[in-house]
């Protein structure tokens, strides 16, 4: 047992970092910083300089532009990133469709997609959820008839982050609705969001954004080239895929660089001299650090690729202490959060303290999706404690 | 003792909610006044004043109902229960219970009639850039030029700023302590904008702006806190009312909603969520009744701390029904076009305007030397 890191990881940490701070755009790294909406654009622009360094997508396969780094060098990287204020690379992308590509499409899917798909060219949305699919997400109802070499696609997703910057979605339809049990006919079809049929609606969320939509199928036609790996083994994949991104949602770096933020934010206001919101840093602090030990036991041990069984707990208290943090913001803007809806030139209030109360309130999502927070615990009470 | 409301309290809460309901029983009502500017139905505004309770604390001889704190609270609940954005807290319990307080009887019959009929809408300037809750002013200051005093500095944010017709001001005073002042805003700059609930606030710039001292002028920091410490007892029970609503929806969500084939009430897990928030919102509610009853005829320092300790409650108990509205209801309640999520918009921007829980707990916490027990018997 040994807390140093050895002296090829200190490196590898010290090259991550050194990257991170003097290759992505400063201003898009501000962006980050100030809690502010990133455009389109910034989200590309950084991703394809970190996919020009081979820095996008090292989770995936070496052939296809992984990188063969262990558990923890991939954990460094992650939380170099978000302490640098970098743009985690899409996650769609490369948390979900590509290591699914990658693992389970044929060699001309991964010729096709994986390129464009590390490089951001091809924006991917993710089309699993319906308006009566949510936790219960095997009952989906889309479903896809076979006509000829094509898939007719029919149906409804929703909450569909980001659709209106999509390019491709990928789907679960049901391809066999009369399989003994509904988790049997279902497939994972790649949809390209230019086809006719499809239909992208907004939906707008409380803190105003815009981020979430509607996506609308009315006989839409896929070539039956798209759909990955085996017909109706789709939840397979996506449960492979939901494996996936539990473990890249418990974001600890990010909500520990927003906690120093507002501990500036909070000495500034002359607030951090109040004892109890001190003793409210420190015990935020604390469960981030138990959380980021967590973090760090499970991938020192990951090494014979099979997940450590506390990984559940990441996602878990990693959305609680998001949230724990972004609440504490609102506090510490106090009166002046109430200047949400002001422009810059209409208000005497800072940046931060405008958008601390949207953020807090978007920020509720992040127990809700990716598996909610009671699915989390039914993780933990089925598979961990075997009850 | 009794905390039950008598007949004539009753009949004001049927007709509060029955108007109230009507207005906003249909959420996208609601969703359609906050849209455009000043945010809130001015036909509902008139409303509620031809039915007395634009001025309903305020004294008959000053065009009031003389009503008491327990019947402020019902409007407050009710118009909690609905989120009315109409603003009977900052104007009516806030800066109109400033002006009856401090005001003389040429001021109180020149702006409490009006605002009592729905013909003005005042607004309590009072908040400063970079401030907390603190009852005093310094980043506006006063100073006297002959027989006339002038406003100079900035208050932000100022709730309804930009509609008000008067405005009432705390400024430094040039011999300590903090004045309030009668402001024609038209000799203000004023940039007002949509808060995040769907409410309104401005900053207001004040450069040499003429204004009146309430009242004899002087120190007015003690009528300012015990001000601000009313408006938190019915502040506590707009967010009541707003709680309440939280808890039915995710009652009936629950009992509604399907997944994996059943209704999520079959889901304990679930049920004993919304159990603990029913815990909860009861022991808001008790604490909340039990200030309003000490503020018919408490002290200030009685009424100080029974508002202390009925905000912190409220908002530990707003924090987490809030929260696990939203949670409960799943992505639904994350939508704009869904009711839940605005109301924890709401509680979060109420608790931030007047004080949030951990200011509270500090003012508690720093007298808490001072007593062996709390009692809250007289
Ligand atoms: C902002 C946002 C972005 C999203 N982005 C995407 C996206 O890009 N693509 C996509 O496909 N989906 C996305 N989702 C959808 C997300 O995955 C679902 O919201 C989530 O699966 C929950 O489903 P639901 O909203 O239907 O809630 P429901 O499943 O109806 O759940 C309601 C509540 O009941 C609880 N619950 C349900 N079943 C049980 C049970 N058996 N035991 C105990 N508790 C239970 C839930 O945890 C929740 O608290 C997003 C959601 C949000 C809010």
């Amino acid at each position: 047992m040994r807390l140093e890191l050895s002296a090829e990881d200190a490196a590898f940490r010290e090259e991550m970092r050194t990257f991170f701070t003097t290759q992505v755009p400063q201003e898009i790294r501000d962006a980050v910083a100030s809690r502010r909406e990133l455009s389109k654009d910034d989200i590309v622009r950084s991703q394809r300089i970190l996919n020009a360094a081979g820095l996008a997508v090292p989770g995936w396969t070496v052939e296809w532009g992984g990188r063969d780094w262990t558990p923890l060098q991939r954990h460094i990287w992650h939380e170099e990133m978000q302490r640098a204020c970098v743009p985690i690379p899409l996650a769609f992308n490369a948390s979900m469709v590509g290591p699914v590509i990658a693992t389970f499409g044929s060699q001309e899917q991964k010729e096709r997609f994986l390129p464009p798909t590390a490089n951001l060219d091809i924006w991917w949305s993710q089309g699993f959820s319906e308006p009566d699919a949510g936790s219960d997400l095997a009952s989906l109802r889309t479903t896809a008839v076979r006509q000829g070499d094509e898939w007719v696609v029919n149906g409804q997703k929703t909450w569909t982050t980001l659709g209106q910057h999509g390019d491709w979605i990928f789907c679960l339809v049901r391809t066999d609705p009369d399989a003994p049990k509904k988790q049997q006919g279902i497939s994972f079809l790649l949809v390209d969001m230019t086809s006719p049929g499809v239909t992208v609606r907004p939906i707008q969320l409380i803190d105003g954004g815009h981020e979430v939509n509607e996506v609308w199928f009315e006989d839409v036609r896929v070539p039956a080239a798209n759909l990955v790996g085996e017909e109706n083994k789709g939840w397979d994949y996506a449960k492979f895929l939901l494996g996936n991104e539990r473990v890249g949602v418990a974001p600890v770096g990010q909500t520990k660089r927003v906690l120093a933020q507002a501990k500036e934010w909070a000495r500034a206001g002359g607030v951090l001299d109040d004892p109890l919101v001190a003793a409210q840093f420190a015990d935020l602090e604390n469960d981030l650090l138990a959380l980021e030990l967590t973090a760090l036991r499970v991938v020192a041990h990951s090494a014979d690729g099979k997940p450590h069984p506390a990984s559940s707990v990441l996602k878990l208290k990693g959305t609680v202490l998001q949230q724990a943090v972004s609440e504490l913001v609102v506090d510490i803007a106090g009166p002046a959060s109430l200047a949400s809806g002001a422009t810059a030139d209409e208000s005497d209030v800072d940046d931060w303290a405008r958008v601390a109360t949207p953020a807090y309130l978007n920020l509720r999502k992040a127990s809700i999706y990716g598996g909610s927070n009671e699915v989390q615990r039914q993780i933990i009470a089925r598979t961990i404690l075997g009850l | 003792m009794n905390f039950e409301y008598d007949d004539e309290q009753e009949a004001l809460r049927d007709s509060v909610k029955a108007l109230l309901g009507k207005a906003y029983g249909d959420f996208e009502q609601r969703r359609k006044a906050v849209d455009a500017d000043p945010g809130f139905d001015d036909s509902t505004w008139r409303r509620l004043a031809e039915l007395g309770v634009l001025g309903l604390p305020f004294a008959e001889e000053s065009g009031g109902m003389g009503a008491g704190p327990v019947e402020v609270s019902l409007v407050a609940e009710e118009v909690g229960r609905v989120l009315a954005p109409e603003p009977f807290l900052a104007t009516v319990v806030l800066a109109g219970g400033l002006v009856e307080a401090a005001g003389s009887d040429e001021q109180k019959a020149a702006v409490l009639g009006p605002l009592a009929e729905g013909e003005s809408v005042v607004a309590f300037a009072h908040l400063e850039p970079g401030g907390r809750w603190s009852p005093t002013a310094t980043a506006v200051t006063a100073t006297s030029s002959g027989d006339g005093w002038a406003l100079d500095g900035v208050k932000e944010p100022v709730p309804h700023g930009a509609r008000a017709d008067v405005l009432v001001v705390s400024a430094a005073l040039p011999s300590g302590g903090t004045g309030l002042f009668l402001v024609d805003p038209a000799g203000t700059e004023r940039s007002g904008y949509a808060v995040h609930d769907g409410s309104r606030a401005a900053r207001v710039t004040f450069s040499g702006t003429a204004a009146t001292p309430l009242g004899d002028g002087g120190d007015a920091t003690a009528t300012i806190a015990t001000a601000l410490d009313r408006t938190r007892i019915a502040a506590c029970h707009q967010a009541l009312g707003a709680m309440s609503f939280q808890l039915g929806a995710t009652t009936s969500y629950l009992t509604s909603r399907k997944q994996f084939g059943v209704t999520l009430n079959t889901f304990q897990a679930l049920t004993f969520r919304a159990a603990d928030m029913y815990v909860s919102l009861e022991l808001a509610r008790s604490l909340t009744l039990w200030a309003t009853l000490v503020s018919i005829a408490g002290s200030p320092e009685e009424i100080a701390d029974a508002a202390a300790r009925a905000s912190l409650q409220v908002s530990k108990a707003s924090r987490h029904i809030g929260q696990e509205a939203i949670q409960l209801h799943g992505g639904i309640g994350m939508t704009a076009e869904y009711a839940v999520g605005h109301y924890t918009s709401h509680l979060t921007a109420l608790e931030h305007w007047l004080g949030d829980g951990r200011f509270h707990l500090s003012t508690l916490a720093s007298c808490i030397g001072d007593h062996d027990e709390v009692d809250p018997i007289p």
